[in-house]
Parts: structure tokens; sequence; C-alpha cells
């Protein structure tokens, strides 16, 4: 009975030494590896990864989730609004009309069959996330609250605003995360918490064995053999000097990729949210403008009114973004150097921002110093999503080149993951049901691919090596660039060269700027040699990956020669279907950034919804 | 029944600035520093443990030798205010970015949402991301969370605080099975209402770690988060386990070691109040206790045979 004081060595032993678990030990480039063997792993702990995780466990596989933070760190926590859904609680609603909006939110870029089957699954996933527990604001009936929220609209974009967005106050993506951690709970899922994923092991014909990655507890190895690996590792914001991601955003998922020699895509879309406190960077939710907030200039005017005449403050997110840039640009920003806006909500009733807006209240007080229901937010366009990520099929299964050919055995979901459901632009609360539908169908195809308890996967006798030896490297380099120093560099240069507004001279800056970050990497020092916990090495692999991922960015950014949603190029201000409608594939050729050069592929956009029940949306101008 | 919605602090209105223009003189922080296996559990401010256990150490780190320094100690920065942000994170980064590579602490959102920053800063635990820095002639001292296992610098292992809200099984449970077309569980705006004060727990554990009773007996209390997380799921209206989850945690060691210390209240971060989550929680065990809840235990501890960790039922 006293055993149940869990200390950390104990701990360790204790799960070794289970033998359902048979974990073989080995020894690869003087470091002693640990293998393990499932039917699945998933990578990341976020939403879509405890989905995965949960419904891989509840298809009865063999499951094992790697996580580098504790689940409930994982950024979808701070996620803000709500998740979108045609439940029709507060009006009549269709998923066809959410389908319609979505597209148009993607401006065209989207797979209509993966929006179509997002769209469609949405209500029903979200009645399964309340029957977990989760507590959703409610009706006077008693319903799922659904508030308005950016780009939704009735009857394909001609029955003015749609209230679908259904939300828990202004903490919904905490209150998911907690429900998907007592969901992962329920089913008894395995963590290996602070466990750093490093490489994908992929066999000589392409396919997918599994991962490797770092024990952060004491620094052991680890080889994870698995019929079926799912990333779901989040995205990039940290490549940005101002964005809402958490320090752990870093891209890890989509860069093991990239060095396993696949390609990303559509990553020059990246979302600048309208509404991040100046100049802390936290956000403020889209809810806040969805509960009645508006935006005003130095002159008190409400100027989205005039760039979004019928959704006005909540049109598309890129659309806003744009429109607070070039009031600003055009002098009429406010504060002492007008370089924000405002964002008031001193209108609303302090009843309406205490129960549905709590948590944005608090934020707006600590880190702008400002009581909303008396004044102003200062706000500005903050980098905030990926658009753009691990290229799959509407059933997460990745893709890795312009004809569709499936990865065996690897799959992607979430933010990680390039459905593609949001194209070229995310519309607000789209992406935590993006998280929980493929989570959940990346959990659904691996059940109908691997049978559980299979015979346990062959790793090759050195699978790892290269990786291990990496680690070993970066451990010991003695460069004279601090990782802090080069990340900084890498920040500034992405935030000058790939802003709100992109032009043709800054992006081709922006590519040598970022050569020169690549080409330095070398050079770059670690000063922690422990193995224990060594945040240093963590935090430079961790550059590594941003720095994988900004590269093809720049370059996609500076290849596509067209506006389209969060892609807005000054010298082509309007949208080009003829030539460009079509997903940008990137690779790095080698595996590590110091020497490797990105090259680019272009893939077809999937127009065509999944069946009968929803109709093909053309293309046409997209106005707010 | 229903919770205050959140401690309400006096709001005091900060200038919000990069630069504390008054600060002529750098500001020194006094911050904890230990490699694990050198020492049993971390300090307190206001009690000393000293204890030196063989190292478990695969290398040298710079700037810290642990042939030489076995014990763990308080090391000495000093960080020019100008050019720092205002939050004990902002400080903590700038240091690890600037100074001291080797400084090791969990962060994550930076915003006070996700819980990872948990540490204890002069004398008081908190959230590094939401505190500001104050400036002034003494040492700011950067602890981590009290009488728990240190893995490294600030960085605890709460192995045993996941375990036990694992054990208090966090989802919602009933006894009828949904039909086809059933929407939601309905819940009124009151019903729902009564989780408000409790929902928001981000699970940092500056409440656990600063409870006296849960340092004397962490391997059996609850501690403050997990009773107010078990009480979440007892006053939510769609949970059908009600009783068997009072039954559950009506025990003199889960529930009853709490006596009404109010540290936990007195550091919650996101200004929740565990401490009257428990009030209640013995209110209702008292108001609702009967003889059969011995075998309803019995019963729900034949279920959990088998799962993997935390279903601590003894």
């Amino acid at each position: 009975m006293l055993s149940r004081l869990t200390r950390p060595a104990a701990n360790a032993a204790a799960r070794l030494a289970k033998s359902v678990r048979k974990v073989s030990t080995t020894q690869i480039g003087g470091y002693e590896v640990f293998d393990h063997s499932y039917d699945a792993v998933v990578i990341g702990a976020g939403g879509a990864g405890l989905r995965a995780a949960a419904g891989l466990v509840g298809h009865g596989l063999k499951t094992a989730c790697i996580t580098k933070v504790f689940p409930t760190r994982s950024h979808t926590v701070a996620a803000q609004g709500g998740i979108n859904g045609a439940l029709a609680n507060m009006t009549e609603d269709d998923w066809r009309w959410h389908a319609y909006d979505t597209v148009k939110g993607a401006d065209w870029l989207g797979d209509q069959d993966a929006i179509q089957h997002m769209c469609r699954l949405a209500p029903e996933v979200i009645l399964e996330l309340e029957s977990f527990g989760l507590p959703f604001s409610r009706t006077p009936e008693g319903k799922i609250y659904q508030r308005a929220f950016g780009g939704q609209s009735l009857k394909f974009g001609k029955g003015g605003q749609a209230y679908r967005c259904a939300a828990a106050a202004d903490r919904t993506g905490h209150a998911i995360l907690h429900t998907l951690y007592g969901m992962a709970l329920k089913f008894d899922c395995l963590f290996f918490v602070e466990y750093f994923a490093m490489d994908l092991i992929m066999s000589d014909d392409g396919k997918c064995l599994g991962c490797v990655a770092m024990c952060m507890e004491d620094g052991s190895i680890h080889r994870f053999g698995a019929h079926s690996t799912i990333i779901a590792t989040g995205g990039f914001g940290r490549a940005y000097q101002s964005c809402t991601s958490a320090h752990t955003c870093t891209g890890d998922g989509s860069a093991m990729a990239s060095r396993a020699g696949l390609p990303m895509q559509d990553l020059e879309f990246v979302q600048f949210h309208p509404t991040g406190i100046f100049p802390a960077g936290c956000l403020l939710t889209e809810g806040c403008r969805g509960e009645g907030g508006i935006l005003r200039n130095s002159e008190g005017e409400p100027f989205m009114a005039r760039y979004a005449p019928t959704a006005k403050d909540l049109a598309s997110r890129d659309v806003v973004s744009r429109a607070m840039t070039l009031e600003i640009r055009e002098g009429r920003g406010v504060g002492p150097n007008k370089d924000h806006i405002f964002l008031h909500l001193d209108h609303l009733p302090p009843e309406t921002l205490a129960e549905r807006l709590p948590g944005i209240s608090e934020t707006a007080k600590i880190f702008a110093g400002v009581d909303v229901t008396k004044e102003p937010a200062p706000v500005l366009p903050t980098v905030h999503y990926n658009m753009g990520g691990i290229p799959t099929n509407w059933k997460t299964q990745v893709v890795k080149d312009a004809e569709d050919t499936i990865v065996p055995g690897l799959f992607a979901a979430g933010e990680a993951g390039c459905a593609s459901v949001h194209g070229a632009n995310r519309l607000g609360a789209n992406s935590l049901l993006d998280l929980v539908v493929f989570g959940r169908q990346a959990a659904d195809t691996t059940a109908e691919l691997v049978k559980p308890n299979s015979p346990p996967v062959v790793l090759p006798k050195n699978a790892g090596e290269a990786s291990i030896a990496r680690m070993d490297k970066m451990r010991h380099c003695s460069g004279p660039i601090p990782t802090a120093v080069l990340r900084r560099e890498l920040q500034v240069t992405m935030q000058k060269y790939a802003p709100v507004y992109r032009n043709a001279d800054d992006l081709a800056k922006g590519k040598e700027a970022v050569v020169e970050v690549m080409k330095k990497f070398k050079d770059v020092g670690v000063s922690d040699r422990t193995m224990i916990w060594n945040t240093d090495l963590i935090e430079t692999l961790e550059l590594e990956n941003l720095i994988n991922q900004a590269a093809q960015e720049m370059y996609a950014a500076e290849a596509r020669k067209e506006s389209r949603g969060a892609h807005a190029h000054e010298n082509f201000p309007d949208r080009d279907d003829e030539n460009w409608m079509k997903h940008t594939l990137s690779w790095l050729d080698k595996p590590h950034v110091e020497d490797a050069k990105v090259v680019l592929k272009y893939r077809r956009v999937i127009d065509q919804p999944l069946d009968k029940e929803m109709h093909h949306v053309p293309p046409a101008k997209r106005v707010y | 029944m229903a919770l205050a919605a959140r401690i309400s602090r006096p709001f005091v209105p900060r200038l919000f600035s990069r630069s504390f223009a008054a600060a002529a003189q750098p500001q020194t922080f006094a911050i904890y520093r230990a490699l694990k296996g050198s020492s049993l559990l971390s300090y307190g401010k206001h009690w000393r443990l000293c204890r030196t256990l063989r190292l478990e150490y695969h290398g040298i780190c710079s700037g810290y030798d642990p042939d030489q320094q076995a014990k763990p100690f308080l090391q000495e920065y000093n960080i020019d205010l100008k050019s720092c942000g205002p939050m004990i994170l902002d400080a903590l980064i700038k240091i690890k970015d600037e100074v001291d590579t080797t400084l090791t602490f969990r962060r994550s959102c930076r915003e006070g949402i996700c819980g990872s920053c948990a540490m204890n800063i002069n004398g008081k635990n908190g959230l590094a991301c939401l505190l500001y820095i104050e400036p002034s002639s003494k040492p700011i001292e950067i602890q981590p969370l009290p009488h728990t296992y240190v893995v490294k610098d600030l960085v605890p292992d709460l192995t045993n605080f996941y375990n036990q809200y694992k054990s208090i099984e966090p989802w919602l449970k009933r006894k009828d099975v949904k039909a086809k077309d059933d929407k939601e569980y309905f819940q009124s705006r009151e019903d729902r209402a009564k989780l408000d004060g409790m929902y928001e727990c981000i699970l940092c554990a500056c409440c656990m770690t600063s409870c006296p009773s849960y340092w004397w007996n962490p391997e059996y209390y609850l501690g403050p988060a997990v009773l107010m997380q078990a009480y979440r799921w007892i006053a939510d209206s769609r949970d059908q386990f009600t009783e068997e989850r009072l039954a559950w945690v009506n025990d003199t060691m889960k529930l009853y070691r709490c006596h009404g210390i109010m540290n936990c209240t007195n550091c919650c971060p996101k200004g929740l109040d565990p401490a009257k989550a428990i009030v209640h929680l013995k209110e209702q065990v008292a108001e609702t206790y009967t003889d059969a809840w011995k075998s309803m235990m019995t019963e729900e501890i034949v279920k959990n045979k088998g799962r993997e960790s935390g279903m601590m039922y003894m």
C-alpha cells in the first residue's frame, strides 16, 4: 500500500517491468535504446491526438500516446471561441450551409470531400463530446448554446449570420481538452509523457514503421514500432516573433515527416488572428466579436462596415486582419505610435461579459491592464494558425506526391495535418472541429487497416541510428551561436518578410534571409550536456524543426503569385483560379536544414464532394 | 449550492509597459538549481530538509559541476528589467536565453491557461506567466512547488497528482444508454452555473502543493484540486453516479485530511475556491450518507481491476 508514492525511478522501473508490454533493449551509437511494440502510436496529445488515442483504444488496439508535454498542457487548451456544428439549437441549420461557408472561407483551396466529411460529422462529434461531460454553456431550454462566429452564414450565404459555434463560455478549448483527457483516462490510454519524438522510422519501401523518441526525464532513447503512426503535433506558430501560439508550437511532427522525405502542403498559408493583445500577443477570441464586440480605429469608426458590408466584424479572419493592417498603414491606428486597433466590448452588458467572456476579461486585465467593461482592448493581427501541414486524404492517410500515393502506416490529424479542410484560410471554431473529427477518423481508418494484437512490427536493426547520432551531435555542439539568438533571427525574419501583406521584394529577401538562417544552424551551440531534462537540447531540436517548416513556408509564399485567403500578395492582388487553384507541395531535398534546399511541386485541389449528399460548391468571388 | 464563480480580487490597474523606467538597478533573482537525485524533496521557504542521494547523472553541464555541488542551491542572476517583459516567466526565459541555458523549467502557453509554469515565487505558489515582477532590492526567490520530488531545477514530479486525478474518474458517467436519436443531455442554466468556479481548473497543482495536509499525506489525501474536481462531477446534473462518487470520496484519509487551512484558495492563480468546494463536498456527504455505501464501494472497486495506474481504490 505504501508503495503508491510514485518516485520517478521507481515509476520508470515499474513501467518497464510490466510483462504485458515487452520492452527489449539494444545499444545504438553508444546509447541504450528501449524498443516498444504497439498496434498504433499517436504522436501528440492535444485535441486530435487524445481523440485518436481514445478512439484507437476503443477499437481494441494496443496504443501508445507520446507527448512532449503533459496532455492538458497542449496548446488546444488555450483555444477560446468554440466548435462549429450544425446542431440547429439557435436557428434552423444544415451542415451543407456550414460546408459551403467552409469552402468559401478556404477561398476554394479546401478539398471539398474532406470538408463534407467534417461538416457532416460535426453535430455527432459535438454530441459525443457533450456525452463525455463537456460543460457547454446552455440556452434557456437547456440545449447547447451556440454563438455567432466569423464567416458563418445560413442558406449558402443568403440567410444572414449563423449561430453555430457551440461554446463553453470562452474556454471551449480548455473544456474540450480536459474532456478529451477524461475520455482518454476512461479508455485507460497509455501515455508516454515528456517524451520528445525525434524522427519517424521508415522502411526502405516507404512504409512508416514507427518513431524514435527521447525520454526527457532520464534521457533514454525509445523506439516505438507500430503498424500505424498518427502525427498530431500541431503547428509552428513560434517561427514568428509575435504569435498567439505556445512556446511548444514548433512543428515537430511536420518536420519529422519532412525529414523522412515527405512533402508539406500549403505552408505559405499562415493565419493572422485579428485580435491578439498588443503587445503581449495573447489571444482575445473571435467570440468577443461574436457576442457583439466592434473594432474601431483612431477616429472611432467601426471600419469593418466598409471592408465587409454584410458580415462586418464577423467576416473571415484574413479579411479582418487585412482591413486592420490597411487602417494602420493609412494612419488610423490607435495608441501613441498609431500601431494597433481598439476592440470595444464596453458597450456590451457586463452580465454578458461575465457569463460568456469571463476568460478574456481576465486576460485583458492581466496582459493589457484594461477593464473591458469600461475601456477598449488594444489588439493587432497576430500569427495564430497554420492552414498547411502534412498532406492527407479525407481519411487522414498521408499522401506523398501529386498523384495522391498513400504512405502506408502513416496518418496525420489536426493542425499538423492538411486534409485540407481549411484551404487558404480557416474559419474560426473550425479547428476544434477539425481536431475531433479527424482525430476520430485517424482512429477509425487505423482500425480498418490494423487488427488488434497484430504481430509486432520488425524494426530494421539500425533504425533510428541517424536520429540518435544527430541528437548526440546536437548535445555536444559548441558553435558560437546560442539557440536563442538563432531562433530570434528566424522569428524576426519571418515577421519582417512574410507578414499579413507580402510583396515580391520582401519575399525574395525573405528567401535569402531564411537560407542564411538554415546555413547558420550548423554553428549553433548547446551549453547543457546532461541527459536529464536537457531543455537546451530540446529547444535546439525544436529550432531545427522550426527552420525546416519556416524555410518551406517562405519558398512556397514567394512562389505563389496570387492573393488567396491568408496569403495576400501586394503585387498580385487578385485570386487567380486559372493558374493557382492548386495545393503547394514542398520538400527539403536533404533531411537536415543546414545543407538542404526547398523543392516545390503542385497538387490539384479536390473539388468534388464525397457523395451525393452535398453539391459541389463552384468558385465564386469571395465577399463578406 | 452554487459556488461563487470567481474570487473577486481588487482590480489594481497596471500600466502595461515593457520598461520599468523606475528600476534604476538590475533585479536579482535567486533561483533553485538542482539535478535529479541530488535532493529528496524541494526546499520550502520556511523549512529545510537536507539529504543528499547518490547522483544518477550522465554528463557534465556547464557552470554546474555535480561532483562539486551535489546539494541543490539558490543561484543568483541579475536581470536588467528595461529589456525584459513584465512577467516572472519573461525573466526566466531571458535568463535561460541570455545568461544560463542550463536553467530548466516547464512553460508553454505564457497566458495562464496551460498550468505548466506553476512554481513557488517569494514563498507563494503561482503561475510564473501571470505574476508581475515586483522590482525590489531583495532577490526574488523562485523555487519549485513545495514538497515535491524535483527532477531538475524548477521541474517537479507530479505523477502522484495525475494518478489521483485519474482515480476520481473525471468523465461523465451515466447508467442509461443514449437512444439513437437523442441529442444532448439537457442541463438548465442554473445547473450549468453550479459548475462555474470548478471546471476552469487548469490542474497546475499550485493548490495541491500549498496544502500542508497534502505535504504530510500525499499518498492518501486527495488534495484540493482533485477533491474540487470530484465535486465538479458530483455537482454535474448530467452525471448519474453521484452517490457512488460520494461514497468513494467519503474516507477519513481521502477527504477528511482537509482541515480548512485555506492555502489552496489563497494561492489559486485562476481565482478558484477549492476550499469551498470541499466544504460543499463534506456537507453533501453528511446529508446523503447511507450504510449501503460500503457495498456500493466494493462493487466499484471490482469494476476497476486491471486498469493502468491511477485507480487507487485501496
